[in-house]
Parts: structure tokens; C-alpha cells; sequence
């Protein structure tokens, strides 16, 4: 593999994703609660995978690779 | 009928020396003490020879060589080139530029009068 | 509802649309101008990925499941995490040898074996046809919904040549044909048909957003009302989510299976990695790929919602809420442009998809078994390029009329989202032997071969049996008890594993299955010569590059053999190019002198693989030329020798650099050693003439004294006076070279002592003083009240001072000359400044004057009496003592001289004696230099 810094950012951020879209940390969210009169569970679903998209964004389009 | 000699130098003693030698010799001697007046003096009233130091301020003794080899009817004028300097290549440098003789200083004023004589009974 | 012709007029009108567009976009690139060489349309065609199952698929599972759609969106964003890195090996891959498909990627990883792109193939046509017969649903559900009137149920036509869904798929078939089989292109690429797709994801986007907003804004007030009316509904509730019951097995399960289907659909390989114009665009849309995921989907779950609100559970087809939501508001322009969005997303896929298995099919089905017949096989003459085209224009029906086959007789009883699933779960299989064989050196063809078979064979039994059992056409008996009654060998409850959904299941075992028959087989018998050589390239693609590359093959063929084979396949015109090039590069003028290397045959053979794929390539190859079998040490001897090549050329490559900075270093020297050499020759030929001159006046003189022992007397004597002078001038030249030459190499004498530079000036003044008179000029001395006490030569000082008060004099006017010399004092050290009125010094020559030899160049034609050593020395002696001596630019009236000296003027020389300051006054400004 591609060992410089940007493919291992890439790599932290994968497994990260991974988790906080996953069992356990997505047990957390409470699909009770809501926020802004929307659920919170699916709020949070979309929130995160927007950072998720933001934060591949800018590791992409400032990596020198 | 004399002939004509044309003495340009810009070192007034040496002016003096030629003058006085070549007058002596029963030449016609006129001076010039830097290139525009060796020039001005050439075109007007050609003389048979010039006696031309190199290193002058102004217009140098190669330039007015160059000059005065450019115009058709100063060819016969005879241009003895004197200077301090004996590197080889401004002997070539004069030579070419259409000089006759090329004369080192501090020369001898008897092999200086010979040569003189001699270039001009060749051109004549 | 709207009428038909309504319908399928918009519908046809739009196909011919998107043929417009790919025109356009093959025009462009016949021309050169690319329109798709951008990473926009690359990111953009890569949603193609977003099928009618978007449109109707995730609404209707939404609908049933809440947030349940969103992981087959999620999965691919993570994936794109990677793509950076993984897909980009792959691109660099698939250009170096000219992949055209998944199957020609695993087959030649693994020794260009014809066997494994086979059956890679058939894998992919078994499990894509479900697929493709979603789509064909989903067009047919939402035709129905358009124009059957609200809630009609539509009636599947029972006998297949009543159905119009048949005609759609022979109409999208022969489109497809149209679109991606004009001429075969080695390359495989269809840029005209990547244009359209992008063009269609635009589409799909905007429908579905504009339905969206309709729905949220037009028919509720807004996100958070249709939430609020969800939640106080009972029944709906649920659906966004529950804490205690949420499997979050399936979840993850989904999600990985997404994530992997993103490279491993055929359509997505084809766009991502055939398709691909410039690696780098891949940066960019690896990002904007997931964004246009997210958006998407934004209104998915609101549409399904409010649809729920709106019409109830249970009346309408949850999946058609895109269409039918508007239908039944009046919205009919909406609700056509929503069916046009689906059709397109539906079109999108179908095409790509039976483009990308059509080449599959023909370069890795078809052809290695045609090339085993006598008629098409290796001694057959004729051009194969037509043949190759009609081979791959039947494949495209074939799989259109599998997938319609598939829909007629299994498609009515499963939803269209568990579809879709088992097609993923399918190509899911080829992850063990893709990623493996690209990360992997050990990787064998065994292994990838029972990976891949075991995977297939347990896929087959726990998904795809148990599907076609439950639209009716297997018995249902051997779901429920087993085969045969055997409990424990229950498609879906295999070996007694319950709990899971029947996805997670098949995909737990046949992965699991796969990947360790994968690495159990590798490891039990290593790779041969060839899946090492193969092996090697694919692991290491991102440090080779062209000209380092080791070329795994030995032999001999001929020229005329391999420029034959290479006609039949790719056409003259290419294989004529092809070998010029290779001519070129051996330095031979014509192609039939071309002594064939490896490096030839290497290049032949990709080029066949463009047309026929890497293993019939091979195949082909391998019948012409007389090839020496490799063993595993010829094949590391190969390595060896290209790594030692590599290394020898980076080595070759820091020697030539460091060669070129040596080169021009030595230069950059050469070039000052010439020009101090010119400064030495001008001197010195400066010197001769200086000495000569003199000489010269002596010698006439004294000749022509000599030879006229009667010269008169006034005469005589002039000539004399002159000798005299003349002599005076030389030696006075001969001293003072002679003092310069022993400033500058430090063998001068410096006798040192207190001094009173006041006094010294007063001094110097005075000595002068004769010689200013005769020159009518007045001198001025300006002095401070306190004695001036500094460290110094008394005799270089006044050496200076007269040189600089001779300058003066020789250059003072005629008539009302005057000099000023000025003596200041500061914290720093002295100032001494000698001003004259005369002509001054021009600026250009300001720092000409200090050198050797410049004399100025008066026009007048007055040549100063000096020898031009004058200033150069004093600047040696001022400098000595750790002053300045510069000519001040500031005045105009004329010439200002100004030197300084510090306090402590025996710091330069290096003597220790330091000098105690004597009390400054310090009224002088600092010397602007």
C-alpha cells in the first residue's frame, strides 16, 4: 500500500467512519429524542455521514499525493 | 617636393621628440594630439604618412585607421602604428585593420626614420 | 394517470436525448476534445451506482423499515475513503496492461488464466441478471402506476410475447448495441456513453430533489411537520428507529456489502477503472461521488413518510410514492418527470451494465473456446474485429432477454430491494481474489479459484434457491426443512446458525467460505513462475513505472507472426502503428527488420488484451512465438536483474545531476579565474604602457640628442628638461606600482604611531600650498578646537591627503578655485572631507575612479599629469586602517572626496593595541555611502 501520510489519514478516517456508523457508537443516538422537530437518530445518521464527506474532502483536495 | 608626414600622439612630449626628428629628416610635419583632429587633419590635406599612436582618448589610433581605410582615396596614405603595447594580438588587430607597419615603443629613432623611408619610396 | 402515448412519448423522447448527448460526447472525442476528461463527469457517472432502486427501492424500504435504506449509501462513502488508494491501484493497473474488465483484472492477476476469467464471468452473469430484471420492474411498476388509474393493481402479462416489458428490454437492447458497440475499441472505452450517464445522474438528481421538495414543502409544511405527524401516529412510529430491537448485524452486514459492490458491479468497474480518463480525477471525486449520495437521499425518508400519512399503510405500493404522490396531487408534470428520473436511472444501469458483461462475455467466454476451434484459432487468417463486435452485440441481448427471463417468472413475488441485495451478495465473492491478489504477492490461482467456487456454490444455495422458491418455482419444502430433511443444511439456517437476517447469513458463510479457501489454498502449494511474475506487477504497480519494469518472457518469434496476429485482432491501422513505434524505439528503419525482444512482445500482448482480454492474449501469443518456459529462478532472475536495472538507473541519474552541478560549478569558476585573468592582463598591459610612455619621450630625446652633437643650446636644454621630467614621471610610476603591489599583498611596511590628524592635515596644506598658489586657487582648512588623536602611518596619511589634494588642484578652475577640506568627529570615528570646485566626477564613474589605471576622461582634451595610481593606493591605505574612502555623490559643485577612519584603526591590521578614544564632539553626520 501507498505508505504516505495522506493514504494513512485516509486509512484513520475509514476505520473511524466505520465506527461511529456502526455498533456501538451508533447505539448512542437515541431515536426517541429529536432535535430541531426532526429525529435525532436519522439527523445523526445524515450529520455524520456530512462530516464524514466534508472531512474526505479536505484530506483529498489538500493532500499533495 | 617634401613629403608629407602626419605625427598623432596624445603624450605632448613625444609629440615633440617626432617633430623635431622628423623635420630634421626634411620632412613636411604637422600634428594632431587625439583621433577627431588626426582625422580632420587626414581628410582635409592627405598627408603621405601618419605616425599613429594607439592608445588615445576618444576616438583610439585603430579606429581612426579603420576610418580612414574606409574612404577610396586616402588608400595610398601610408599608417604607421605606434604604441606602448606589444601584446600580439593588437599587432593582428592593426595589421588588419589595414596598418602598414606597427611600431613599439620606446623605439629607435633611427630604425623608426629607415622605415619610414622605406614605406614610402614603396608607395611611390 | 396520463395516456400512454403521453408516457411513452416523453419516455422515447428522452432516450433519444441521452443518444444526443453520447454523440456529442464521441464527436468530442473523436476530435480530441474530450468532454469527459474532467473529474465532475467522472464523479457524476459514477452515480450511475443510484438505479431505479434508489428511485423506488429505497422510498418503498423506508416506507417498511425507516433508515434502513441508508446503509447502501453509507457503505460506498466509506468506501470511497479508500478509493484514494485502492481504486487508484487498481486504475494504474488496469492501465499498464490494458484491463478491460473485472474478469480480465482477477484472470490475468492470477497467470492470465483463461479458467478464472471464465468463471469470474459466468458469476457475474448468474448474479447480475436478478438485477437487471429489477430495473425492468421497476420501469414496468412505475409505468403502470402512470397510466393505470391510482390504485388499479397492474396484471403481469402471462404469456411473454403479450408483454410490453419484453419489447422495452429488446428496445433497451438495441440502444444499448447503439450506444457502446459502434467500433471496438482496444482502449474499451465509450466515451460517449460515460457522457450520457453523467447527463442522466444529473437528471435523476434533480427529479428526485424536486419530488422531495414537492412532497416536504407542497404537501406538508416541512421536515419537522411531517415528523410530528409521524410520531403521533402509533403505527409509524417505529419507524424511526428503536433502540432495543435494531440488528445491528444487518446493519453492518448492508453496509460492507455496499461497500464492496461500489467497485465490484460490473457497470461501477467499467465506469470507475475502464472508464477512466485521468487518475487524478479520482481525487476529486471520491468526495463528490458520497456528496451526491447524501443528496439524494435527503428526501428519501420524508417522500416515504408522507406518503404513509397521506395514503395510508397497506393501499399503495409504498415503492411508487415518487410517482404516485404527485400523480394524486395533480402534479402531473412532477410525477412525469419523476418517471423520467426512474427511467433514466433504470436506463443508466442497463446499459452500462450489459456493455460491461457483454465484453466479459466475449473476451473471456466466448473467445478462448472459439480460438480452441480450428476455424477462428490460431492458424486462421482474416480479420477478427467484425466477428468481436457481433459476438458482443448477441451478448447484450442474451443478457437483456436473461434478465427479462428472470423478471417474468421470478420478479413478482420479491420486492426489488432483496433483489438488488442478492446481485451485491454475488459480486461480493470477487473481494477475497481482487483485493487479495492486489495486496498480496502470495495469492495463488488455486486459491482464488476455490474462493471463488465455494463462495458461488454457498451464494447459489442460501440466496438465490431460496428466492426462486419463494416467487413459486422450487418447492418451498427444502427452505423450510432442509433438502432432503436434513435440519441442518437449511438454506437459510445453515448448519444451524439462526438469528440473522438471510442476507447476513449468506453473506457471513460465503465469505467467510470464500476467504478461507482463498488463503488456505494459496498457502498450501506457492504461486507458479507466471502468478509470481503476475503476482509482482499488480502488488508493486505503484513503484514501477514503464522503463524499470521487468518483462516476464523469454524466446524468440517473428516479426511478420506477431504484426499478422496482431492485425487480426486490433486492425491494420493500429498494429501498423504499433510497430513502427517499436521500430523507433530499436532504432531499426523499416518494421520488417524489427529483431522481436521482450519488450515487443510485451506490447503486443496488451494490445491484444484490449480486444480479447489478458488470458486469450496470452493464448494467442504463446502460439506464435517460441517461448522458454519459465521457472520460478528465471523469474526472480528477471526481478533481480530490473530491480539491479532500477537501481543502476536512479544511481545513473544522481551521478549525471551531481555531474551537471559539478559542470556548472567548475564553470561558474572558470568563468572568474577568466575574468581575473583579463583584470591581471589589463593591468598589466596598463603598466607597460604607462612605463613605456615615458621611456619612449627619454629615449628620442636622448637619441636625437645624440645624434646632432650641434644642437643649439635652448634646444638642448628643453630636450633635457624634458628627459628629466620624464624620468621623474617613470619613477614616480615604478614607486608606486611598486607601494600598491606591497599594500595588496601585505609585505608593506606600516610604521605606526600616535598621530594628531589635525596636524598631519595642516601639514599637508602647507606642503601644497605652492602649487595651489600657482593655480590661483584657495585652500580652506576646517578643523575641530581638540586635537584628533588616531593610530596610524603618519606618512600613508599624508600620502593620501596629498594625492587627494593633488587630484584638487588638477582639476580646480582656472580662476576662483577653491578647496575645502573639512575634519569632523563621532562616536564612530573621523571624517576628513577635501571639496574642490571643479568639474566634479560624473556618476557613472564614481567607483571607476578608485580603480587602477582609470584616468579621466576629460574632453577637453587636457590629460591630467598623473599616473592613475593615485586614488587606487590611498583607497589600499585607508582601507587598512579600517576606513572608507568614497566620493560623495550628493555635491554638485563639484569633486567631494571624504575618507573615515574609526577610532580603533588598529583592529584591521591586526595589531592588538587598542586605542583609547579621545573625547568626540560629534557634530558629523553619519557617511552616506
Amino acid at each position: 500500500m501507498h505508505r504516505t501520510r495522506g493514504s494513512q489519514r485516509l486509512l484513520a478516517l475509514f476505520f473511524a467512519g466505520m465506527m461511529v456508523l456502526n455498533y456501538p457508537l451508533l447505539a448512542l443516538w437515541d431515536p426517541q429524542a429529536s432535535l430541531f422537530g426532526l429525529p435525532l437518530f436519522p439527523l445523526a445518521l445524515f450529520g455524520l455521514w456530512a462530516i464524514l464527506i466534508a472531512t474526505m474532502a479536505w484530506l483529498l483536495e489538500h493532500s499533495g499525493d | 617636393m617634401a613629403q608629407k608626414i602626419l605625427i598623432v600622439d596624445d603624450e605632448p612630449n613625444i609629440l615633440i621628440s617626432l617633430e623635431y626628428l622628423m623635420q630634421r629628416e626634411g620632412f613636411d610635419v604637422r600634428v594632431a594630439r587625439d583621433g577627431l583632429q588626426a582625422i580632420e587633419a587626414i581628410e582635409s590635406d592627405p598627408p603621405d604618412l601618419v605616425l599613429l599612436d594607439v592608445m588615445m582618448p576618444g576616438k583610439t589610433g585603430l579606429e581612426v585607421c579603420q576610418h580612414v581605410r574606409a574612404i577610396e582615396r586616402l588608400r595610398h596614405v601610408v599608417i604607421v602604428m605606434l604604441t606602448a603595447k606589444g601584446r600580439e594580438t593588437d599587432v593582428a588587430k592593426g595589421l588588419a585593420l589595414g596598418a602598414n607597419a606597427y611600431v613599439t615603443k620606446p623605439f629607435s629613432t633611427r630604425d623608426l626614420v629607415a622605415q619610414v623611408r622605406t614605406l614610402l619610396q614603396a608607395q611611390a | 394517470m396520463l395516456s400512454v402515448p403521453l408516457v411513452v412519448g416523453a419516455s422515447f423522447a428522452y432516450l433519444l436525448l441521452l443518444f444526443g448527448v453520447a454523440s456529442y460526447g464521441n464527436w468530442r472525442s473523436a476530435q480530441g476534445r474530450s468532454v469527459i476528461d474532467n473529474a465532475w463527469v467522472y464523479a457524476l457517472s459514477m452515480a450511475v451506482y443510484c438505479t431505479a432502486w434508489t428511485y423506488f427501492g429505497s422510498v418503498g424500504r423506508a416506507a417498511s423499515a425507516g433508515i434502513w435504506f441508508l446503509p447502501i449509501y453509507l457503505g460506498p462513502t466509506l468506501a470511497m475513503v479508500l478509493a484514494w488508494v485502492v481504486v487508484r491501484k487498481m486504475l494504474r493497473i488496469a492501465r499498464s496492461y490494458r484491463i478491460t474488465s473485472i474478469a480480465d483484472f482477477i484472470g490475468s492477476r492470477y497467470g492470465k488464466s483463461p479458467a478464472l476469467a471464465g468463471l469470474v464471468t459466468l458469476i457475474t452473469v448468474v448474479g447480475i441478471v436478478p438485477y437487471i430484471a429489477l430495473q425492468l420492474k421497476a420501469v414496468s411498476v412505475g409505468y403502470a402506476v402512470m397510466t393505470l388509474p391510482a390504485g388499479a393493481q397492474a396484471t403481469q402479462a402471462q404469456d411473454w410475447w403479450n408483454d410490453s416489458t419484453l419489447y422495452f428490454a429488446l428496445a433497451l437492447a438495441a440502444f444499448t448495441v447503439v450506444f457502446g458497440t459502434r467500433r471496438l475499441d482496444v482502449s474499451e472505452r465509450h466515451e460517449g456513453m460515460v457522457a450520457a450517464i453523467a447527463f442522466e445522474s444529473v437528471v435523476k438528481l434533480l427529479a428526485f430533489l424536486a419530488v422531495g421538495i414537492f412532497v416536504t414543502y407542497g404537501l406538508f409544511d416541512g421536515m419537522a411537520d411531517i415528523f410530528a405527524r409521524v410520531r403521533a401516529a402509533p403505527e409509524l412510529a417505529p419507524l424511526l428507529g428503536d433502540a432495543a430491537t435494531f440488528d445491528y448485524g444487518q446493519w453492518f452486514s448492508l453496509t460492507l456489502l455496499a461497500m464492496l459492490s461500489v467497485v465490484l458491479l460490473p457497470r461501477q468497474f467499467q465506469i470507475m477503472v475502464v472508464e477512466n480518463v485521468n487518475e487524478r480525477h479520482l481525487r476529486r471525486a471520491a468526495w463528490v461521488f458520497p456528496a451526491y449520495l447524501l443528496l439524494i437521499n435527503i428526501f428519501v425518508l420524508p417522500v416515504a413518510l408522507g406518503g404513509l400519512l397521506l395514503f395510508g399503510s397497506g393501499t399503495m405500493d409504498p415503492e411508487a410514492f415518487v410517482l404516485s404522490l404527485p400523480l394524486a396531487s395533480g402534479q402531473h408534470a412532477l410525477a412525469l418527470l419523476a418517471f423520467i428520473g426512474g427511467l433514466s436511472a433504470a436506463t443508466g444501469m442497463v446499459i452500462v451494465e450489459s456493455i460491461a458483461v457483454s465484453s466479459m462475455v466475449c473476451n473471456d467466454l466466448v473467445m478462448p473456446l472459439l480460438l480452441r476451434t480450428r476455424r477462428f484459432g490460431i492458424r486462421a487468417q482474416g480479420d477478427l474485429t467484425r466477428l468481436l463486435l457481433r459476438i458482443r452485440r448477441a451478448a447484450i441481448f442474451f443478457v437483456m432477454l436473461l434478465g427479462y427471463g428472470y423478471f417474468h417468472w421470478a420478479g413478482e413475488a420479491y420486492a426489488l430491494v432483496s433483489i438488488g441485495l442478492i446481485s451485491f451478495a454475488a459480486v461480493a465473492q470477487f473481494a477475497p481474489a481482487l483485493f487479495g491478489g492486489m495486496y498480496w504477492r502470495g495469492g495463488t490461482r488455486v486459491g482464488a479459484m476455490a474462493g471463488l467456487l465455494i463462495g458461488f456454490a454457498l451464494w447459489t444455495y442460501t440466496l438465490m434457491l431460496p428466492s426462486i422458491a419463494k416467487s413459486g418455482w422450487l418447492p418451498t419444502a427444502f427452505l423450510d426443512d432442509g433438502p432432503w430433511g436434513i435440519q441442518w443444511l437449511k438454506p437459510e439456517q445453515l448448519f444451524g446458525l439462526s438469528g440473522m437476517d438471510n442476507l447476513t447469513h449468506a453473506l457471513f458463510w460465503s465469505l467467510s467460505a470464500n476467504l478461507t479457501a482463498y488463503v488456505v489454498l494459496s498457502l498450501w502449494r506457492g504461486p507458479t513462475p507466471a502468478e509470481t511474475s503476475q503476482a509482482l506487477l499488480f502488488v508493486e504497480a505503484f513503484q514501477r513505472n514503464r522503463s524499470t519494469e521487468p518483462v516476464f518472457w523469454r524466446g524468440r518469434a517473428k516479426v511478420q507472426d506477431l504484426l499478422a496476429l496482431t492485425t487480426r485482432f486490433v486492425g491494420s491501422v493500429r498494429a501498423r502503428h504499433l510497430f513502427e513505434e517499436q521500430a523507433r524505439r530499436l532504432g531499426v528503419p523499416t518494421v520488417a527488420q524489427i529483431e522481436p525482444d521482450a519488450q515487443l512482445v510485451r506490447q503486443v500482448e496488451i494490445a491484444l488484451a484490449g480486444a480479447i482480454g489478458s488470458a486469450s492474449a496470452r493464448v494467442m501469443v504463446a502460439s506464435v512465438a517460441d517461448e522458454d518456459a519459465l521457472a520460478l529462478e528465471d523469474v526472480l532472475q528477471i526481478l533481480d536483474e530490473a530491480t539491479r536495472l532500477r537501481a543502476h538507473s536512479i544511481e545513473l541519474e544522481e551521478k549525471s545531476a551531481s555531474l551537471e552541478r559539478a559542470t556548472s560549478e567548475l564553470r561558474a569558476a572558470n568563468a572568474q579565474l577568466q575574468s581575473l585573468d583579463r583584470l591581471k592582463d589589463d593591468f598589466m598591459s596598463s603598466v607597460t604602457h604607462e612605463l613605456r610612455t615615458p621611456l619612449t619621450s627619454i629615449r628620442s630625446m636622448a637619441e636625437l640628442m645624440a645624434d646632432e652633437p650641434d644642437m643649439p643650446l635652448a634646444q638642448r636644454q628643453q630636450f633635457i628638461q624634458i628627459i628629466v621630467t620624464e624620468t621623474e614621471r617613470l619613477s614616480r610610476l615604478v614607486n608606486q606600482v611598486l607601494d600598491l603591489a606591497k599594500i595588496e599583498s601585505g609585505h608593506a611596511q606600516w610604521h605606526n604611531t600616535d598621530i594628531d590628524l589635525g596636524q598631519l592635515l595642516a601639514q599637508a596644506v602647507q606642503t601644497t600650498e605652492e602649487m595651489f598658489r600657482d593655480r590661483g586657487a584657495q585652500v580652506q582648512l576646517a578643523l575641530p578646537p581638540q586635537p584628533v588623536v588616531l593610530r596610524a602611518d603618519p606618512d600613508r596619511l599624508t600620502q593620501v591627503v596629498l594625492n587627494l589634494l593633488s587630484n584638487a588642484a588638477k582639476f580646480v578652475p582656472a580662476t576662483g578655485g577653491k578647496v575645502d577640506i573639512t575634519l569632523r568627529t563621532s562616536d564612530a570615528g573621523v571624517q576628513v572631507t577635501i571639496q574642490d570646485n571643479g568639474p566634479g566626477v560624473p556618476a557613472a564613474q564614481h567607483g571607476m575612479i578608485f580603480e587602477k589605471f582609470h584616468q579621466n576622461q576629460d574632453s577637453g582634451g587636457y590629460r591630467p599629469q598623473g599616473t592613475g595610481l593615485g586614488l587606487p593606493i590611498s583607497r589600499q591605505i585607508v582601507e587598512h586602517f579600517g576606513g572608507r574612502i568614497w566620493i560623495d555623490p550628493a555635491y554638485g559643485g563639484g569633486a567631494r572626496f571624504v575618507f573615515d577612519l574609526p577610532w580603533n584603526t588598529m583592529a584591521d591590521t591586526g595589531a592588538t593595541d587598542v586605542h583609547t578614544p579621545a573625547p568626540a564632539t560629534g557634530h558629523a553626520l553619519p557617511p552616506t555611502p
